[in-house]
């Protein structure tokens, strides 16, 4: 392990080879706005808000997937980027049914803080409005396939952190689709253990508690956090000790 | 018969909005028939379908932002009902006091902010004045007043629910927050205020019945069957209790009807020249299953009401009625209305005075036990239904909500075509007619009427149709 020194919005600082840009700039804090990253799950690139420009390079790379190399320069706040991460967001709200005055974690969600963060006061694209499932066979969960983004926080938490590997994405491009085991009714899961994670973990409200009412869902997500350090560290305490 | 064919592919729908009124003339070029014409679409029943039955609520809640808090414990009724589980007495009681509170607000909205400049400046005087800020010049206290009051019925629900507006406070099982003492304290700190406001627009009603003594009998005067929900012992209710069905003449016909059988009783009529529904009591004909609902309605049917100030101007209403024991002069919507509004303010104080108001049990959880629910409860405008079914996870399969102003529907049509038939005079259509129309609708204080004309004004349109359909006058008003 290295240490390398890089800038970022005109600021030296310093991380370790095997962080990513997103890990650097956090500990500087250095905010980008991420929807897919959670602490304490692999990156999988997939929603493109922490986009960065790197000086040299004509293409914009996910900070959560990027290695800093020595002497790089990197940028997180143009206008450039503010215009991509607001179309992103756009594009989501367009491609799914948010609701968020009759959503259970209004005023609770990662999506619309995003929103209200890039300052999204319309949308430019027409709105789909696609029509899509919602599985309630689950006894104590619900997945609303309308307000789901595919962050895959769901998919990758069940499978790293709980094992059991119960979600997936099928199809493609714009009918992907979260699913449970081989694409059937959640309630009807063989591997679910019921344990909950998927449902704290997702940013949205495409997975909540059944009987949750609207804005009334908050989610806990520090649990993760507890869980992978006394994993990886044997400490039983939420942030671990530095090495 | 393409038009019958567009109404039968309609999902069934809510509305709000713009007015059209259409009177037909017959040969003679007398007025043969009139019509209220609603003519938008919203389809809150048929995107419900798919939603989970939790979610309902707050959903149904954003059908009107008038009587949103109406909606609310309605469909959290009918949620009630498919947990089929009692619910806490604290939260059966928060529940009736948010209902009373939007009995008032939406009850003083109606009488201050959109009747009173009809019947403090005249039905004549000019457009651009006859509204609220009209009142300002000359009637600066009392129209302060009655902002204060709607604003305490407010209070009771941003109190309770956290917001004015669109609260999701009421859920199936309960209520979600329970009261504290010091909003308590503060909520009690308005009853005098409110009492004395009441009492006031009550003297300036009756000045008001004095004054237009030629124009009310006007005013949709005719007997038609009346519902509402009573206790079991006859008494006003506005949450609980069962249906009872009075006829003009004041025979209750029908008693103690379960919320649950609606369908059994009411049925559901479409014109092709309307959106909104025209309910009618099934036992008899559509012809002759007219019946209204809201205040007039409710007075009518109740034996008496629990609280006295109201009991008391309850008799004095009913001796207003002559022979008869119900009223079936829509113009008496008015005080109907006051008289409940100081019902109101009398119930929330009894309730903010029991202890059991502020305890912590509010809330009964369950899954889902029934597969269909029904909730009933008295919106301002009168008796509301919401009935849902849903499958065994909860998933709503379908709804059905009979709206107050809806079952109104009838009767403001007959309205209308008493008041053309008075004050239509030739094939011109006079700003007297238009504004007599106008306030002849707003007796029922219909939902269209709050949403669009908040300064007095409804968006309408009057249309003469002479006997071979022709329009032959028009006018109309933004």
């Amino acid at each position: 392990m290295a240490i390398l020194t890089l800038t970022i919005n005109g600021e030296q600082v310093s991380g370790k080879d095997d962080e990513s840009l997103l890990q650097i700039a956090r500990q500087h804090d250095i905010h980008i706005p991420t929807l897919c990253h959670l602490d304490g799950l692999s990156d999988v690139g997939a929603c493109r808000l922490c986009l960065v420009e790197i000086e040299g390079q004509s293409k914009l790379f996910p900070a959560c997937t990027t290695k800093p190399q020595e002497g790089m320069v990197v940028h997180t706040d143009t206008e450039r980027l503010k215009r991509h991460r607001r179309t992103i967001v756009e594009l989501l709200a367009s491609e799914g049914n948010h609701q968020c005055a009759v959503c259970v974690v209004n005023n609770h969600c990662e999506l619309q803080d995003l929103a209200y963060e890039v300052g999204l006061q319309y949308v430019r694209f027409p709105y789909l409005y696609p029509k899509k499932e919602l599985d309630a066979t689950h006894k104590s969960f619900v997945l609303d396939r309308n307000r789901c983004v595919l962050c895959t926080r769901c998919v990758r938490v069940c499978h790293e952190v709980e094992g059991a590997h119960t979600w997936d994405i099928a199809g493609r491009g714009i009918d992907c689709t979260i699913i449970a085991d081989m694409n059937q009714p959640w309630g009807t899961s063989p591997s679910c253990t019921s344990c909950g994670k998927c449902v704290r973990v997702c940013p949205t409200g495409a997975l909540f508690e059944k009987g949750q009412t609207v804005a009334e869902m908050e989610k806990q997500r520090d649990f993760l956090k507890y869980i992978v350090t006394a994993r990886t560290k044997r400490e039983w305490v939420a942030e671990a000790t530095e090495e | 018969m393409s038009l019958t064919k567009t109404i039968t592919i309609e999902p069934v729908t809510r509305i709000e909005g713009h007015a059209k009124i259409t009177i037909h003339l017959d040969d003679k070029g007398s007025v043969s028939d009139a019509r209220f014409h609603v003519n938008e679409f919203r389809g809150f029943e048929k995107f419900c379908e798919g939603r989970l039955m939790w979610e309902m609520p707050g959903i149904t809640s954003r059908i009107c932002g008038i009587c949103p808090a109406s909606h609310l414990v309605t469909s959290a009724k009918a949620g009630d009902d498919i947990l089929a589980i009692g619910i806490p007495e604290t939260a059966e009681k928060l529940r009736r006091m948010l209902t009373l509170g939007q009995w008032t607000q939406s009850h003083a909205l109606s009488f201050f902010h959109l009747s009173s400049p009809d019947f403090l400046l005249g039905f004549d005087s000019e457009p651009a004045k006859r509204n609220i800020f009209g009142l300002m010049d000359g009637h600066k206290d009392f129209i302060r007043r009655g902002i204060r009051l709607r604003k305490f019925g407010q209070e009771i629900i941003e109190t309770l629910g956290g917001r004015r507006i669109h609260t999701p406070w009421a859920v199936a099982g309960g209520v979600r927050e329970p009261l504290g003492v010091k909003e308590r304290d503060h909520l009690l700190t308005w009853i005098p205020e409110a009492k004395e406001t009441t009492f006031l627009a009550l003297d300036t009603l009756k000045k008001i019945h004095e004054k237009f003594a030629q124009d009310i009998p006007n005013y949709g005067n005719f007997r038609s069957l009346y519902v509402g929900l009573v206790g079991e012992d006859g008494r006003l209710e506005y949450y609980g209790g069962k249906l009872r069905v009075r006829d003009g003449n004041g025979n209750t016909i029908a008693d103690q009807l379960e919320p649950r059988e609606y369908q059994k009783y009411f049925g559901e009529h479409s014109e092709t020249w309307s959106y909104l529904k025209f309910p009618y009591y099934k036992p008899l004909s559509y012809k002759k299953g007219m019946y209204r609902v809201g205040p007039l309605a409710r007075l009518n049917v109740c034996d008496y009401i629990e609280t006295p100030l109201a009991e008391a101007e309850r008799k004095v209403f009913n001796g207003l009625t002559g022979n008869l024991d119900v009223m079936n002069n829509s113009f008496y919507y008015h005080y109907a209305r006051l008289i409940e509004i100081l019902f109101a303010v009398e119930k929330i104080e009894m309730l903010l005075n029991d202890p059991v108001i502020l305890s912590e049990d509010i809330r009964s959880k369950a899954m889902i036990n029934r597969r269909e629910g029904v909730g009933v409860c008295e919106a301002p405008r009168g008796v509301l239904f919401h009935h849902y079914h849903v499958d065994d996870d909860g998933v709503i399969q379908k709804v059905n909500m009979l709206i107050a102003t809806a079952q109104n529907n009838l009767a403001m049509n007959r309205t209308i075509r008493q008041l053309a038939m008075q004050y239509l005079d030739g094939a011109t259509i006079t700003e007297g007619l238009l504004n007599r129309i106008e306030a002849g609708i707003r007796c029922y204080d219909p939902c269209l009427s709050c949403s669009t004309h908040a300064i007095g004004q409804m968006p309408l349109l009057v249309q003469l149709v002479d006997a071979g359909n022709k329009v032959v006058a028009e006018r109309r008003r933004r």
